[in-house]
């Protein structure tokens, strides 16, 4: 079912490492391993969710994507009409038409707008610095996205202190789509909002998806806020991707004791659930000090002798749906899985 | 306001709590006429979003608000149970908020968890040192050992591993659900009756999330304390709570058994607020559903229901008058015109005049 979909984003081997530098010549002593070995594949038109604590590297990987924070090695690939070019090695004039295509939506709606300026002035920027400069087409863009989120076209000669929460981020996401990107890189858009507010802006997020046929990378803390709005979802712990699963899924069936202990952390709003919860014990390691072998290893209520030792790799585990775990307890199954695959691919060939 | 309850069973009994702010002039009503009653060794959840007052009603109990706090109330009485006796105290006849009664009381018989374990604690002092400071106080001849040895047991207690070692600690050494332990044991080193959780978890991960909510249900079965947890969760209400209190711009709105709030979930506000968080394992391409519009400032607040202009069933009476609290069953109350035909909550007429 992969076949059909069109890849937008693919990334390989991607790491951004963090050097630790100590004394007076800045002598790298060591490196946080923000964002490590990650290859993922991201479809056109679908939302891909990624979870994980705090620390995860999650908001470094959505930054490395949009070249916000260099990558330290590996490759993000962009669909540009069929050709996939590099962006990692792209000049500055490449950067900057590339930035016209992916955009990025912050977590914290009352810092992401000036506070000193109109919100006119916060949006027209973006239109000048890419080249509309007949004014009244900036005008009538501007009021276009503002139509889209649902705000008054009047309200362009506002402050952002005269909006509330929900409203800011609504403008944060207007202000995103003036550029006509292909992608949006939401970090954490709802978890500064209230409970009743984030789900106007989650709605309102599906909705606007659904009209311009954007791509999402939602990236968020909370497994039920992201379940609600991801085809698919991306589970990092320290680093490294764990799990990667359709979202249905991923909550019928979690493979990774890591998924399965945030699942189950979560608490839920009926009363007459009676699902034991399983409560990890200890917190996540500091990303310098990595444990050896798997990295949840000293945290896993399932753990082997060989994961102290060997780091998992991410492969597919059920072949219908792409769900893929980096996990030991699923090797062997992995590996009949794997041969079968190159028996079939030896025969066609 | 009779005294028509139990003081054993009965820890905390609040009436007709007003809590005004005087800014620029102005005054601004953020808790208006909230009463409820906490029962010995049970947990009662306080949810409403942001600014719903919430955290000033339970600030205003412990009396930690500024001199701009104008805390009128008909009762605040806490009632303390020690060895089969109890001795009643009436908060809001206390005059001086920093004076010896309410210190004496702040520690020892109730205790608060704020939110944000990274600003509670001073960073520049030992974590040991600031565990052991509530014991020195509220304990006159008290050496430093004693006081050593019980904020390690405390440690032990609460789950901080190698405790001799982490004592000496200072806050930024620990990680944030640890620092949220240390703040947890500063409340309970006095051995309170009651606590009140402040969002205790609101800043951590929620696998830390659990393993504090693990340790709080712990002390209300095992120590028998009461508490109070102020949360917006549902969720974390769905786990720990035994009685619910909904609140919305300075009042509660609906107020139940747990049983009562969920399954028989009665005003517009909580069947909204229910209904719009998000779970896990929605069908596909199910809608969460909104609550229009956003919460109105305090201050432009006009009279009658807060909630008229978002409500789907507003009517002009809504908007009339103050709407007084109506009995669905026994402990189950909703402040709202749609129960009109059920019989007014008891102290309710007289509130209700109140403009």
């Amino acid at each position: 079912m992969n076949e059909k979909k069109e890849v937008i984003f693919k990334i390989q081997n991607l790491r951004t490492w963090f050097p630790i530098t100590k004394g007076a010549f800045k002598k790298v002593v060591g490196h946080v391993k923000a964002v490590d070995d990650v290859s993922l594949d991201v479809y056109k038109g679908e939302t891909l969710g990624i979870v994980g604590e705090s620390g995860c590297g999650k908001s470094t990987f959505g930054k490395t994507v949009m070249m916000l924070e260099r990558a330290t090695g590996g490759q993000v690939l962009f669909n540009y009409d069929g050709k996939f070019r590099d962006i990692t090695k792209f000049n500055k004039q490449e950067m900057f038409d590339f930035r016209k295509k992916v955009q990025m939506v912050f977590q914290d709606p009352y810092s992401a707008l000036n506070p000193q300026k109109k919100i006119y002035t916060s949006f027209e920027e973006p239109l000048k610095v890419h080249g509309m400069h007949d004014q009244s087409e900036r005008e009538s863009r501007m009021q276009e996205v503002l139509k889209m989120v649902n705000i008054q076209p009047d309200y362009l000669m506002r402050y952002p202190h005269e909006f509330s929460g929900g409203q800011r981020q609504r403008l944060c996401i207007a202000r995103a789509l003036e550029v006509m990107p292909e992608v949006l890189i939401c970090d954490e858009p709802v978890s500064a909002l209230d409970v009743s507010i984030q789900a106007q802006v989650l709605n309102l997020m599906k909705d606007i998806q659904k009209d311009l046929n954007l791509t999402y990378l939602f990236i968020a803390h909370d497994l039920s806020v992201v379940q609600y709005m991801s085809d698919r979802i991306v589970v990092m712990y320290l680093g490294k991707i764990v799990e990667v699963a359709d979202s249905r899924a991923l909550y019928d069936e979690p493979l990774h004791p890591y998924t399965k202990a945030l699942l189950s952390a979560i608490p839920v709003p009926d009363i007459h659930n009676t699902k034991k919860r399983q409560v990890l014990e200890g917190e996540v390691p500091s990303p310098i000090h990595k444990p050896s072998g798997c990295a949840f290893h000293n945290r896993c209520p399932h753990c082997m002798e060989i994961c102290k030792q060997q780091d998992p790799a991410l492969a597919v585990q059920n072949a219908e749906n792409g769900h893929m775990v980096a996990c030991h307890l699923y090797a062997e199954q992995q590996k009949k899985l794997q041969e079968a695959q190159a028996a079939q691919t030896g025969q066609t060939a | 306001m009779g005294k028509n309850f139990d003081s054993k069973e009965i820890i905390l009994n609040v009436e007709n709590l007003n809590t005004t702010f005087v800014s620029d002039q102005k005054k601004i009503r953020i808790v208006k006429n909230v009463s409820f009653q906490l029962k010995r060794g049970k947990a009662l959840a306080v949810v409403g979003e942001s600014g719903c007052g919430k955290s000033v009603t339970m600030n205003s109990i412990m009396r930690f608000l500024g001199r701009n706090a104008i805390i009128k109330a008909d009762s605040i009485q806490y009632n303390a149970l020690r060895d089969g006796k109890v001795t009643e105290y009436h908060i809001e006849k206390i005059d001086k908020p920093h004076g010896p009664e309410m210190r004496a009381l702040r520690g020892p018989e109730m205790s608060m968890v704020f939110q944000d374990p990274m600003s509670s604690l001073n960073p520049v002092y030992k974590v040991g040192d600031q565990v052991a400071e509530g014991l020195l106080q509220h304990n006159k001849g008290m050496t430093k050992a004693q006081a050593r040895e019980k904020v390690l047991e405390m440690f032990r207690k609460l789950g901080i591993p190698d405790p001799e070692e982490r004592i000496d600690c200072y806050p930024h050494q620990f990680s944030g659900g640890m620092k949220q332990r240390v703040v947890i044991a500063i409340a309970m080193i006095c051995n309170p009756e009651l606590i009140i959780c402040d969002e205790p978890t609101t800043a951590l991960d929620v696998t830390i999330q659990a393993q504090i909510m693990e340790l709080l249900k712990d002390m209300q079965v095992k120590d028998g304390k009461s508490i109070i947890l102020i949360t917006h969760n549902m969720g974390l209400v769905a786990e720990m709570a035994d009685e619910v209190c909904v609140m919305y711009m300075g009042r509660v709105v609906e107020f139940g058994s747990l049983e009562d709030v969920f399954d028989h979930t009665s005003h517009p506000y909580t069947q909204a607020l229910l209904r719009s968080v998000p779970v896990l394992g929605l069908a596909d391409g199910q809608k969460l559903e909104t609550i229009p519009g956003a919460t109105p400032n305090p201050a432009d607040l006009k009279g009658g229901c807060e909630f008229a202009d978002r409500c789907p069933f507003a009517e002009d009476k809504c908007r009339a008058k103050d709407i007084p609290m109506f009995e669905l069953s026994p402990g189950h109350r909703v402040r709202c015109l749609k129960y009109s035909s059920f019989p007014l909550a008891e102290g309710e007429p007289a509130a209700a005049e109140v403009k």
